[in-house]
């Protein structure tokens, strides 16, 4: 009884030294980007800023070439999280992010017309484009605008997947909708599946069914999808990203210059050659076009 | 049938390469899963000992409570955590939100219930003349709560297990309260979640084999701790016999 009592002791010991031991591990804070004492970066008195920015920037990996390079620059750590533009944008009303990217202007000019954000800045472009199963049941491919698709689609009562979460594209596609004079919520063949928009691409080529993408995040994931883009081009379909920074008067605990100076290198010349280069080498074109200075009237012109 | 391929292909690659980030986010993994299940069995263990030993107003409810808080949505837990930890939370000035001790916080609150109602079960589930028997034979109140944990050691460690496997297989409150930040709260099933959205399917089947491999080996030890003394049955390991 005494030995077993003993095994049974070691035993305890053993578990809390493995735990302390994981503990110990990678100590304290992981700083993960330690680079070499040469080219010391800045280090600002607050690293930290909260990006809230689109599922689209993260999903097609722009964001993954441009934080790096933010954070060597300036030496800021960039916590970015990715959710629908809904979602960030709410997150700026209630100060919880410092900084937004997000791609929904009419819902964005609201905050910017009650100065929640500042510094409103027009980053890139690029289009959202209505793809479907190469069969067509609907049959919109060629059509001119997506008003038009969207009333064939309705009318055949074929299957459209939309992201239903209040993001960017999900206002994108109500706003078509309300001009094609549909309510297809409640309908049969009117699906939301609640996601972001690289699962909701996945969702749809399974089902077979149509939905309306940013072309960014439909190129990155093309290979897996049996989709083909049916209606594209027109002018009302441009996917315009902003960034913007939240008010500081408002939200004393906004990180001021941190998020002053993510806004800055978003529109920064090299940072905006690097936007236009993205996707180039890997998808045969590029996937954001970009637009720093430009006016919004001007685009797609 | 390709892709299951290829996922199982990249899963060898990276973990015979070491690939980096992937080694980053399993440590981390298995860091908060550790330190959440040590945790939980410090303060889980003591207070369903409590529970069960002792006569008080309103230990049914208590009971009821912990029961139910043992099937706790991990996203019920995710959605009060984050409203607590906003800027404008109650502990908002605390600044913890998306960073690995949220992710903690979180996961405790998720497990620390197993462990209490697993453990007060363990307990109650003893013979009560063999209490009645230690106190006769003038055991001391540590010696006698000693010897009770003892004697239930082999449940206790089913608790931890319970408590580990919910941990480690946790991604709905990770996601909110952690926000799935790339080098900081990433962890595998976030970044399983992830790499599905951005459809590097082979990836993510390589991520989820990790994940898989990890909680294994974890439990497997766990197993073999629980079953080292036992002998016989089909889990004698030679030790002891």
């Amino acid at each position: 009884m005494k030995q077993s009592l003993k095994r049974f002791r070691s035993l305890l010991v053993t578990t809390a030294t493995m735990f302390a031991l994981v503990g110990c591990g990678n100590s304290a804070a992981p700083a993960p980007q330690q680079s070499t004492p040469a080219a010391q970066p800045p280090t600002p008195s607050n690293p930290n800023i909260i990006l809230a920015t689109t599922t689209s920037t993260q999903d097609s990996g722009l964001l993954d070439v441009l934080i790096p390079e933010f954070e060597k620059k300036t030496g800021y750590h960039v916590k970015t999280v990715a959710v629908g533009t809904g979602q960030a944008l709410a997150m700026g009303e209630k100060g919880e992010a410092d900084v937004l990217l997000t791609h929904a202007p009419s819902s964005e000019k609201k905050l910017v017309d009650n100065q929640t954000v500042i510094n409103y800045q027009l980053v890139a472009h690029n289009d959202f484009i209505l793809v479907g199963p190469p069969s067509d049941p609907a049959k919109i491919k060629g059509m001119k605008t997506a008003v038009e698709a969207f009333k064939a689609i309705a009318n055949s009562k074929s299957t459209f997947i939309s992201r239903g979460d209040n993001s960017g594209t999900d206002k994108m596609e109500k706003s078509l909708w309300k001009t094609a004079n549909i309510q297809p919520k409640g309908a049969s063949w009117y699906q939301e599946s609640g996601q972001g928009m690289g699962q909701t691409l996945n969702v749809t080529s399974d089902k077979g069914g149509y939905t309306l993408t940013d072309r960014a995040t439909y190129l990155a994931q093309k290979k897996n999808l049996n989709l083909d883009i049916l209606v594209e081009g027109e002018k009302s379909l441009l996917n315009i990203y902003h960034v913007m920074q939240v008010n500081p008067d408002k939200f004393p605990k906004v990180n001021k210059e941190g998020a002053k100076a993510f806004d800055d290198f978003m529109v920064a010349p090299d940072t905006q050659k690097m936007i236009g280069d993205f996707g180039k080498d890997k998808f045969g074109q590029a996937l954001f076009f970009p637009d720093a200075g430009k006016k919004m009237e001007d685009l797609g012109k | 049938m390709d892709l299951i391929w290829q996922g199982l292909l990249k899963a060898f690659h990276i973990l015979v390469t070491g690939d980096p980030e992937v080694m980053q986010i399993t440590l981390l993994t298995l860091k908060i899963s550790g330190i959440v299940t040590l945790l939980s069995i410090l303060i889980g263990v003591p207070l369903g000992t409590f529970l069960a030993l002792f006569q008080f107003p309103g230990r049914r409810f208590l009971f009821s409570v912990i029961n139910t808080s043992m099937g706790l949505p991990p996203v019920v837990a995710g959605v009060w955590i984050t409203i607590f930890l906003w800027r404008s939370g109650p502990l908002g000035y605390l600044g913890l939100l998306y960073t690995p001790t949220a992710i903690i916080i979180a996961q405790f609150v998720i497990a620390t219930p197993i462990i209490i109602g697993l453990t007060s079960a363990a307990i109650q589930q003893t013979d009560p003349k063999m209490h009645l028997q230690i106190r006769a034979l003038g055991a001391t109140r540590f010696q006698y709560l000693w010897f009770l944990l003892k004697e239930t050691r082999y449940s206790l460690l089913g608790a931890v297990i319970a408590g580990f496997g919910r941990v480690v297989a946790e991604v709905g409150a990770s996601m909110m309260v952690g926000g799935n930040i790339k080098g900081d709260t990433r962890v595998l099933t976030t970044a399983t979640m992830l790499e599905v959205s951005k459809g590097n399917f082979d990836v993510a089947i390589a991520l989820s084999i990790i994940l898989a491999i990890l909680s294994y080996i974890v439990t497997l030890w766990f197993t073999f701790v629980q079953q080292r003394n036992r002998g016989g049955g089909s889990y004698d390991y030679g030790t002891k016999y």
